[in-house]
């Protein structure tokens, strides 16, 4: 049980009591704080995601994004707050959830192959003790060709670029087969084929039913790729659909004096006032 | 150390090099029953050591090891102190709870200061050492029965083995292959991404116990053969100098482990035979050579292929461009000064200009004619048409596609086609003509 706080009591702690949070959503977020080293990286979080949506997450560097995603995870710990998937805690629902971790995050000199990294996707599957088998491996070699990596197979992981490597983590999330998706920058620094790729990759999750929450750091490109969005500055500043909520007045609360100074600039020359 | 044969007297100071008989006995193990249980022990030790090592070092703890053996001294002076006497099971668990303790202490200043991580370790390596030693100096003055040898511990004394010992570091080699086999793959994810693996389900903190429970005891044991300033190195050298000749995880274990009991088994052997060298030095000093050989020898990714590699690649690029002067020139001759001035252009010395039109000649890219002037036979010719023809398509590249061209730009390769896709070439084509850039043609596709 977690513990209730005086000021939150008012507050029940179970999903059935809380209307605003349905049991149909693949992610709750319910007041959840998030601190490093005293500083709040998060604050107050609440969130719903819609199901069978590609979600974007932006904000400005340092907005916590990643610390979003993490602390979603547990990969970072809470300083307050709950956060369940599809009605349940975590450790009850983690076996349909998949994981695209940043690219930088490993050491690619790693004596694996790109089949053996996808083939970690498989390894909940397979479970304790046993070998990866043949049949686990067909599944890993399918979920490479679907990122168009087929043909890298068997090649040790630093000798390929940094897009393949990223379509590598992103077939190894394929193979985990998994019901809500959560992507930590999966664009950044990709070539144009790696980004086709996995734009392909997540219209066919959605086409399958799943849902996929994205962390992104190009805003042009919110609109092509997603269906909603949430704008994220240590708070949630707005999260929807993203014809409602990727406004510019939204952006601006996001992304403070920085956006406005850039969107001043264009204005400014739109008007044509520069050099007057 | 081998009783009877070798010399075996204090006063003989030189070594005398064994006779051919005794190095052959010793080899086949029919040198008595003491030397053999010493290089059977020290065998068993640097196998499970270098397996065990493979996964300390993908997991970036081979350092944490060190400060591991040394933090194991005040343990083993504790324990003595408190029994007042040498029971070596008794010193091996003192040994091993400060040792535990030690890593402890780094995870501890990790967590809750910003001290790095190398920091960490020095602190607590050097703390804990420095109070096993006064723990050790303390013994000697002032126990009854004497120090009782504790300090063989820190240099080691491969010598005193036992049948027990032996037993003891094959049921320690056993338990790493064991647990390689059946969790290599839970191994593998956690030293390679412990979030995914968290994220995915496995116990990461469980299966990190299990990987350092079996540096730890690894460890103990191999501080009464190795000494605990080197037995580190028989965890990190091995898969270190392993890592050289394979890409794959399974065969870096089996090969971590066979250099690891390969520099146990002819450590032990060589300080058979030379009584007066310690084992535990000359296991660590053999576990070097087949590092450097290692190093310098393997296929792929040691010293002499690398080099040998990078001078190829420097050879073509500066034959190409050779090609690509003489091309745009539209010459099929070029005239000694015109090579002298290309290779000052260039920067080139004496030495890399000549080892160039060497290249060139050996490749049929180029004839020699007379006055140090150069030919282009017909394969250089095509060559230079086609080197030409990329460099023109690369720079069309770069100014296309600026923001992501970089990583995928490779100037030396034979075709542009091997990297682009082939619409992407065309369309490269058809912008480089509108800017009215003149492509050399490439009709002959596969040859060289």
């Amino acid at each position: 049980m977690i513990p209730q706080s005086p000021s939150k009591s008012s507050l029940p702690n179970t999903l059935e009591h809380r209307p605003e949070h349905s049991s149909q959503s693949p992610l709750s977020v319910h007041a959840m704080t998030v601190a490093y080293h005293k500083k709040p990286v998060l604050w107050d979080v609440d969130y719903d995601a819609t199901p069978n949506k590609l979600i974007a997450i932006v904000g400005p560097n340092g907005a916590g994004k990643s610390t979003f995603i993490k602390s979603c995870l547990g990969l970072v710990p809470k300083a307050a707050g709950l956060v369940e998937f599809w009605g349940m805690p975590y450790r009850r629902a983690r076996s349909r959830i998949g994981y695209v971790p940043q690219r930088e995050s490993v050491d690619w000199d790693f004596p694996v192959s790109a089949l053996d990294v996808v083939a970690m996707g498989r390894y909940r599957h397979i479970g304790w003790c046993r070998p990866v088998s043949r049949k686990h491996k067909q599944v890993a070699l399918e979920c490479l060709d679907l990122v168009g990596m087929k043909p890298f197979a068997s090649r040790q992981i630093s000798q390929l670029s940094g897009g393949q490597q990223q379509r590598v983590f992103l077939a190894r999330a394929l193979a985990q087969q998994a019901d809500l998706y959560f992507m930590d920058e999966p664009f950044a620094g990709v070539d144009a084929a790696t980004e086709r790729a996995i734009i392909e990759v997540l219209r066919r999750l959605k086409g399958e039913g799943k849902t996929v929450i994205v962390v992104h750091h190009d805003l042009q490109s919110v609109p092509e790729y997603f269906d909603e969005v949430i704008l994220l500055n240590m708070r949630v500043v707005a999260a929807g659909p993203v014809r409602e909520v990727f406004t510019k007045e939204n952006l601006h609360k996001t992304y403070g004096g920085r956006l406005t100074l850039l969107s001043e600039a264009a204005e400014a020359v739109a008007r044509n006032e520069i050099g007057v | 150390m081998t009783p009877g044969t070798g010399p075996s007297s204090i006063q003989d100071v030189t070594d005398e090099w064994p006779a051919i008989a005794e190095i052959i006995e010793t080899i086949t193990l029919r040198a008595g029953h003491n030397t053999n249980m010493v290089i059977a022990g020290t065998t068993l030790l640097g196998l499970a050591a270098g397996l065990i090592g493979v996964f300390a070092l993908l997991r970036n703890r081979s350092l944490m090891t060190d400060a591991l053996s040394h933090a194991t001294l005040p343990g083993i002076t504790l324990a003595f102190l408190i029994l007042g006497a040498k029971s070596l099971p008794v010193l091996l668990l003192g040994a091993t709870i400060t040792g535990v303790l030690g890593v402890l202490c780094i995870q501890l200043l990790l967590r809750h200061t910003r001290l790095r991580e190398d920091a960490s370790i020095g602190i607590v390596l050097s703390v804990f050492f420095g109070a096993g030693i006064v723990g050790l100096s303390y013994i000697q003055v002032n126990a009854p029965s004497g120090s009782g040898g504790l300090n063989h511990f820190i240099y080691g004394q491969a010598a005193t083995m036992q049948p027990r010992d032996v037993v003891l570091m094959g049921a320690i080699a056993l338990a790493a292959m064991i647990a390689t086999i059946f969790l290599l793959k839970e191994f593998t994810i956690v030293c390679f991404n412990d979030a995914f693996a968290r994220v995915d389900g496995w116990p990461v903190g469980l299966i990190d116990l299990l990987m350092m429970a079996l540096v730890v005891v690894v460890t103990v044991a191999g501080l009464q053969a190795v000494g605990l300033i080197l037995v580190v190195s028989l965890l990190i050298i091995p898969p270190v100098a392993a890592r050289f000749w394979t890409d794959r995880l399974p065969r870096l274990v089996i090969i971590a482990a066979l250099i690891g009991a390969c520099s146990g088994y002819t450590g032990s052997v060589v300080s058979a035979l030379f009584p007066r060298k310690p084992a535990g030095a000359v296991i660590v000093l053999t576990a070097g050579v087949f590092f450097a050989i290692s190093m310098f020898f393997a296929p792929r990714r040691g010293v002499i292929a690398i080099t040998i590699r990078r001078q190829k690649l420097r050879m073509k690029i500066a034959g190409d461009h050779l090609l690509e002067f003489a091309h745009d020139l539209g010459e099929t001759m070029i005239s000694r000064d015109q090579y002298l001035g290309f290779a000052k252009l260039h920067a080139w010395s004496k030495t890399y200009t000549a080892m160039v039109g060497f290249s060139l000649a050996r490749d049929g890219m180029i004839e020699r004619v007379n006055q140090g002037g150069i030919t282009l036979t017909d394969a250089g010719v095509r060559r230079g048409n086609r080197v030409s023809r990329n460099h023109a398509l690369w720079e069309q590249y770069l100014v296309s596609y600026a923001d992501i061209a970089p990583s995928h730009v490779d100037w030396s390769v034979d075709l542009v086609e091997h990297v682009l896709s082939e619409d992407l070439v065309l369309e490269l084509e058809s912008a480089l003509r509108k800017r009215g850039v003149v492509i050399p043609e490439h009709t002959i596709v596969g040859g060289r």
